[in-house]
């Protein structure tokens, strides 16, 4: 254990400090869930130019072309953080699509798609659930038949976010349908302006529509559009899940949210008194706190595995699970503390936070179920981290 | 930036951890439950050898030197083990020698803790956990008087440091005149804790404000005995699974059972960070260091409680019995969470820490 930062780590970061104190006349958000406007676009080729985002993603593809260090990675989060600038463009073409391309893509899909992703030219969307295949995946049923030199695709997807503000989609259909079930996924890149897509929003419990179904009648791609070649989707389609697992769950964002629950309990009153006054309110507060602190040292004990190429093992394992459980958990402490008004969501005199705690615990419940639901994390916590066996099958009737 | 144990560490844990097997085996364990008369004095010796007793005790005196992170590792080995071993006092009495004690204290008391020939307790419970039963001591003119409770190894301790009402430490010798000791009998039948009396006790008053660095180490060294504990609850669930079958098939199969054993495990693993940061931090005197002893304190508290009841009923009918002996897991939890403690309390210090509470 020794958790000082080298010499070279501690100039870095005064590095990322003075960009960031220089550059705040630029501060841009481009919210995950609209197309991202110039201001953001222009604080999105600033970061790539210093190597603050797209740091290790190669030169020749639009990135900055670093070694990957996730020291640096993690000084860069936390300075951004500190801060209060935000991080660039985030979105599922940045976070998933990129990296799979990089590992499996062709060199012509590399050079079409990677830079003007990056750069928030072009926006994705994932076509990846169905009503009907959820945690089992691989069930899915969208089919692409074969005709001339072209697939033609007709079935549903759903919980597609940014659907209709995207230009594009990466997509799982099945192409194979008599192939065993992972064997006959294909893994395709199409315009969401291609004939025959229709895009209706999905209102959650939240109010807003954060995701979508997306309705294929006829849509024909052409067969240039797979990755990695037909029937290998299953495996292109694990290589960016295991992307995502990576982001969700991030301890230093649980931590700032801890920290505005405690600030919330010093400050709202009820009968004149604190609510961090009450004993009962008070201890629930405390008892999360034990829970962000472990989570936070997990995270730097799995970032000293990863530093060191190691798997991180159960720590790395559990993350998904506690983290989105726990996020949800200080949620439901503040609203519960602010008691009555906790349940206040439309705008009013009376309304705390423009409801966003009340809003936090509804979408976190979707983080719970969303990128492998709390108990296919259990399975997989039992079976990988434990050893324990797999569910038998059912024999086919 | 380094957020692990040293190779040397891991193997010194590891070590131990197989030298408990035999050192402390459960026949032995059961043996020593079995017989108040037993002090346990093969298990202490043999773990001289490895030279636990003076694990925090610097070379000069004839220790290792070592800082409290070696200690938690240590203490994780002696829960995995539920060994029948007072280490808390042999961690506590030293720091406080070090950091109170004179010279010539330090030169009478250090070298023979070092080499374990002289066993040492901690008599600090009442201002940590609160005073019942009309407990606590008072200190005038050099001698004690009043009662300590729940003191481990407070029976056989040839040396103990007590902390009066006002915070302050003291140094009584084990065979001082009116000094009296009873057997307080708890669940945990691998350690054993008792009640002292004081009766006008001639006692060493130490120097300084120790008794917060020693509730800092006891909390993070205590919170390491449950880590260690619910490790091997989780290991037992996870075998005793994958071997017991009904309807045809191992328990351990089935999602409902499986779920548990994840459930435990997750709940767990955060909680090796911290007990490892929160060490670390004591270490260096970082300034988190006491939130973070408290909170891991607290946190293995609640996660023991958990896994000692859901490794239970994994188990079954055959987890409640004692031919299965998976109680002294069970119970050395239930210990560990209320000495010095229960989360509640430590929760309420730690909310005083930050400001939080009056």
């Amino acid at each position: 254990m020794d958790l000082r930062l080298t010499p070279e780590m501690e100039a870095f970061r005064d590095e990322v400090r003075g960009f960031l104190e220089a550059h705040r006349d630029h501060y841009a958000t481009g919210a995950a869930a609209d197309r991202p406007r110039e201001a953001a676009l222009a604080w999105q080729r600033l970061l790539i130019e210093h190597g603050y985002a797209a740091r290790t993603i190669p030169k020749e593809y639009g990135g900055y072309g670093a070694q990957p260090d996730i020291l640096k990675t993690r000084i860069i989060a936390e300075e951004f953080t500190r801060a209060g600038a935000p991080r660039g463009l985030a979105n599922q073409g940045i976070s998933m699509l990129v990296p799979t391309l990089l590992e499996v893509g062709s060199e012509e899909q590399k050079q079409a798609w990677i830079s003007k992703t990056l750069r928030g030219e072009v926006v994705w969307c994932q076509g990846y659930s169905e009503p009907g295949a959820g945690s089992d995946l691989a069930s899915l049923q969208t089919k692409a038949v074969e005709d001339g030199d072209d697939f033609v695709i007709s079935g549903q997807k759903i919980w597609t976010s940014t659907a209709a503000q995207a230009d594009m989609i990466f997509c799982l259909v099945r192409t194979e349908p008599d192939a065993p079930k992972h064997d006959g996924i294909s893994y395709l890149l199409f315009s969401m302006k291609t004939p025959g897509i229709e895009v209706r929003p999905l209102k959650t419990m939240t109010g807003s529509a954060e995701f979508n179904e997306v309705f294929f009648t006829d849509v024909r791609v052409p067969k240039s559009s797979v990755v990695l070649g037909r029937g290998k989707g299953w495996f292109v389609a694990n290589a960016t899940l295991k992307h995502e697992r990576g982001m969700l769950g991030d301890p230093n964002a649980t931590e700032a949210r801890l920290h505005s629950l405690i600030e919330l309990m010093k400050t709202e009153t009820v009968d004149g008194r604190p609510l961090i006054a009450d004993p009962v309110f008070r201890d629930r507060a405390m008892a999360l706190q034990s829970k962000v602190l472990a989570m936070k040292f997990n995270g730097l004990r799995g970032l000293t595995a990863s530093m060191r190429g190691e798997p991180a093992g159960m720590a790395g394992l559990v993350v998904k699970l506690q983290g989105c459980e726990l996020n949800h958990q200080i949620a439901a402490l503040a609203i519960d503390a602010l008691g009555e008004l906790g349940v206040l969501y439309e705008d009013g005199p009376h309304l705390r936070a423009k409801g966003s705690w009340q809003w936090n615990y509804m979408f976190d419940l979707g983080l719970i179920i969303g990128g492998g639901t709390a108990q296919i994390q259990k399975n997989i916590i039992s079976e990988r981290g434990l050893g324990m066996p797999r569910e038998p099958k059912l024999a086919k009737a | 930036m380094d957020f692990s144990i040293t190779a040397d560490q891991k193997l010194m844990q590891e070590t131990l951890v197989r030298a408990l097997g035999e050192i402390s085996s459960l026949d032995r364990v059961r043996a020593y439950a079995g017989d108040r008369g037993d002090a346990g004095a093969d298990v202490w010796n043999a773990l001289k050898d490895f030279g636990l007793p003076g694990l925090l005790i610097p070379e000069e005196h004839g220790g290792l030197g070592l800082k409290l992170l070696d200690a938690v590792l240590a203490a994780e080995a002696l829960g995995r083990a539920v060994a029948p071993v007072p280490f808390l006092g042999a961690c506590l009495a030293p720091l406080a020698l070090i950091g109170g004690g004179s010279q010539d204290q330090q030169r009478t008391w250090l070298p023979g803790l070092a080499a374990g020939d002289i066993r040492a307790a901690v008599a600090i419970s009442e201002p940590i956990a609160g005073t019942r039963d009309g407990a606590g001591v008072k200190a005038e003119a050099g001698k004690l008087t009043g009662k300590a409770l729940f003191v481990e190894g407070g029976l056989e301790a040839d040396l103990i440091v007590v902390a009066d009402t006002g915070g302050r430490l003291h140094l009584v010798r084990g065979d001082a005149a009116g000094l009296s000791r009873e057997l307080m009998v708890s669940i945990d039948q691998t350690r054993r804790l008792a009640e002292l009396g004081f009766d006008g006790v001639a006692a060493e008053p130490l120097s300084g404000d120790l008794l917060p660095r020693l509730r800092d180490a006891a909390w993070a060294l205590l919170a390491a005995d449950a880590l260690g504990a619910c490790d091997v609850m989780i290991e037992k669930a996870v075998a005793y699974a994958q071997e017991r079958k009904q309807f045809g098939r191992v328990i351990g199969s089935f999602q409902a059972v499986k779920h548990m054993c994840a459930e435990m495990a997750a709940e767990v693993e955060p909680a090796r960070s911290l007990v490892w940061y929160a060490a670390y931090a004591f270490d260096e005197g970082l300034d988190d260091a006491s939130l973070c002893c408290a909170h891991a304190k607290a946190y293995l508290g609640e996660a023991g409680r958990f896994v000692a009841r859901t490794s239970t009923e994994v188990h079954g009918g055959m987890g409640i019995t004692d031919l299965l002996g998976l109680h002294f897991w069970f119970k050395r939890i239930g210990l560990d969470r209320q000495l010095l403690g229960g989360p509640e309390r430590v929760r309420d210090w730690a909310a005083r820490l930050q400001g939080l509470a009056a």
